[in-house]
């Protein structure tokens, strides 16, 4: 559905995705990739389990929660990829300690 | 438009009342204000309490525990009769609560005061327990607790519901038992006609036999003109709740409960600052230290909101239960409790109000208490 526009002048960076190598540029956000894969969800709602995608793209919405690093609850549509950054889909409501 | 009874006021205090009084086959119309008015039922922590309540007042100790008793059957009830589409979930739960202590004094401090209350209520029942801090790491496993946790008193009775879930299912209630609830109808006018009252508000005029005053902050100016003394004031409270996690808090605790859906709210403070109800920073903090003080580890979670919301505080803090001597059939309720107290309102106080007399047992909470000269 979402794909990026080429542009050369940016350094590529490789990150994670569940356990999938995925080839992006710096200067993007993890939620900006999240969506133009094929499966385009963030997390399962922490209620209903249904599958949240990022949707604001600017820091209000919360739907675009993911694990970044092993940080649960991370806010994707604020967060610039980095080379070999880990990131995992959160599945329902992540453990207290 | 005709009542046998007009309660002003949808709060958790009014409502509860009101479904009670339209279950028992009276005609009600209830009174509500404007969504900008100073609403305590949407700022409440969701505790329905009775450890270490009333401890210079027993009879309010006695109050709460009836209505922890009662409140069981009265959730059968308001959510049992709701017809399946309509049925409000109010997570309530009573598998007991705890206070936390820190250090022997404080926990030696908290047994003494405990064990006075239930010998001055004439308990005949094992209503709390001392906990050592092993045993609270054994009942919660999930719970690290921060070193300087000395142990808990365990209140049997305690207990909690989502308070938002409560109001929305009480003003359900009342329409499904054929009440009115007319919002953004502020009174204007009200007195007291030949046979009952006559109430103002948008514009309309609503007259009944009883009148019922439980409007909060609101209370003190409409009692005046029937004739009685109910000093209220506001005092701030504010809670921070945390973003969702998976269970791991299983009882609520005086400043902590975790909820249904996996927040954690945090609380709370009473300040005495009219009525502001600003949020702010520096009691954000100091209960958030609270907080961290019982269990390090609440410093990983998120703060994803904080509130205000101003309780309607009578001078000794107990409620306020009074019929008018000069206006029989006008009655006043106002307490800060309206949570824990909705099954006695909903039950044992609708059933008197709808008699047209409040209990002997209840003189302890008339406000002429509050008139009695000090000794100099």
């Amino acid at each position: 559905m979402f794909r990026k526009l080429p542009d050369s002048t940016m350094k590529a960076v490789t990150l994670s995705i569940d356990g999938v190598r995925v080839e992006c540029a710096q200067g993007e956000t993890v939620a900006a990739v999240l969506l133009r894969q094929q499966e385009c969800w963030a997390r399962l709602s922490t209620v209903s389990q249904a599958p949240r995608a990022p949707y604001c793209m600017m820091g209000v919405c919360f739907d675009c929660l993911a694990i970044v690093d092993g940080v649960a609850s991370v806010q994707t549509c604020l967060t610039a990829v980095r080379d070999g950054m880990i990131i995992e889909r959160q599945r329902g409501r992540p453990e207290a300690a | 438009m005709h009542a046998d009874i007009i309660v002003i006021g949808a709060g958790t205090v009014g409502a509860a009342i009101a479904y009670g009084l339209a279950r028992r086959q009276r005609t009600v119309v209830v009174l509500d204000g404007g969504d900008t008015d100073f609403r305590a039922a949407g700022a409440n922590f969701g505790l329905v309490w009775v450890q270490g309540k009333g401890p210079d007042l027993p009879p309010y100790q006695t109050l709460s525990r009836t209505s922890a008793d009662l409140w069981p059957e009265f959730a059968r009830e308001l959510t049992g009769e709701a017809p399946v589409e309509a049925k409000v979930a109010l997570e309530y739960e009573k598998r007991g609560g705890f206070a936390f202590c820190f250090g022997e004094a404080e926990f030696e401090k908290r047994r003494a005061m405990l064990t006075k209350l239930h010998v001055d209520c004439g308990s005949n029942d094992d209503d709390f327990d001392m906990m050592e801090r092993a045993e609270l790491e054994r009942l919660m496993p999930g719970v690290v607790f921060g070193p300087d946790v000395t142990g808990a008193s365990f209140g049997r009775h305690d207990g909690h519901v989502n308070p938002l879930r409560l109001l929305r299912a009480l003003h359900a209630g009342i329409l499904r038992h054929g009440g009115t609830l007319l919002r953004d109808h502020a009174v204007t006018g009200i007195r007291s006609a030949a046979f009952g009252f006559e109430v103002e508000a948008a514009g309309t005029i609503f007259d009944a036999d009883r009148l019922v005053l439980a409007a909060g902050l609101g209370t003190a100016a409409l009692a005046a003109r029937m004739g009685m003394h109910v000093p209220v004031r506001p005092q701030r409270g504010q809670i921070l709740v945390t973003e969702r996690v998976a269970p791991f808090f299983p009882y609520p605790a005086n400043g902590i409960r975790q909820t249904r859906d996996g927040t954690v709210l945090l609380g709370t403070s009473n300040e005495e600052v009219g009525f502001d109800t600003s949020a702010t920073a520096t009691i954000g903090t100091k209960i958030a230290r609270g907080a961290l003080h019982v269990s390090p580890a609440l410093a990983r979670l998120r703060i994803v909101r904080q509130w205000a919301g101003l309780r309607v505080m009578t001078p000794d803090s107990y409620p306020i239960y009074i019929q008018s001597n000069e206006f029989p059939g006008a009655f006043v309720a106002v307490c800060h409790s309206g949570v824990t107290l909705a099954a006695f309102h909903a039950t044992v106080l609708a059933e008197a109000i709808a008699a047209g007399m409040l209990p002997a047992w209840l003189s302890p909470f008339h406000p002429g208490r509050f008139d009695v000269p000090k000794a100099a």
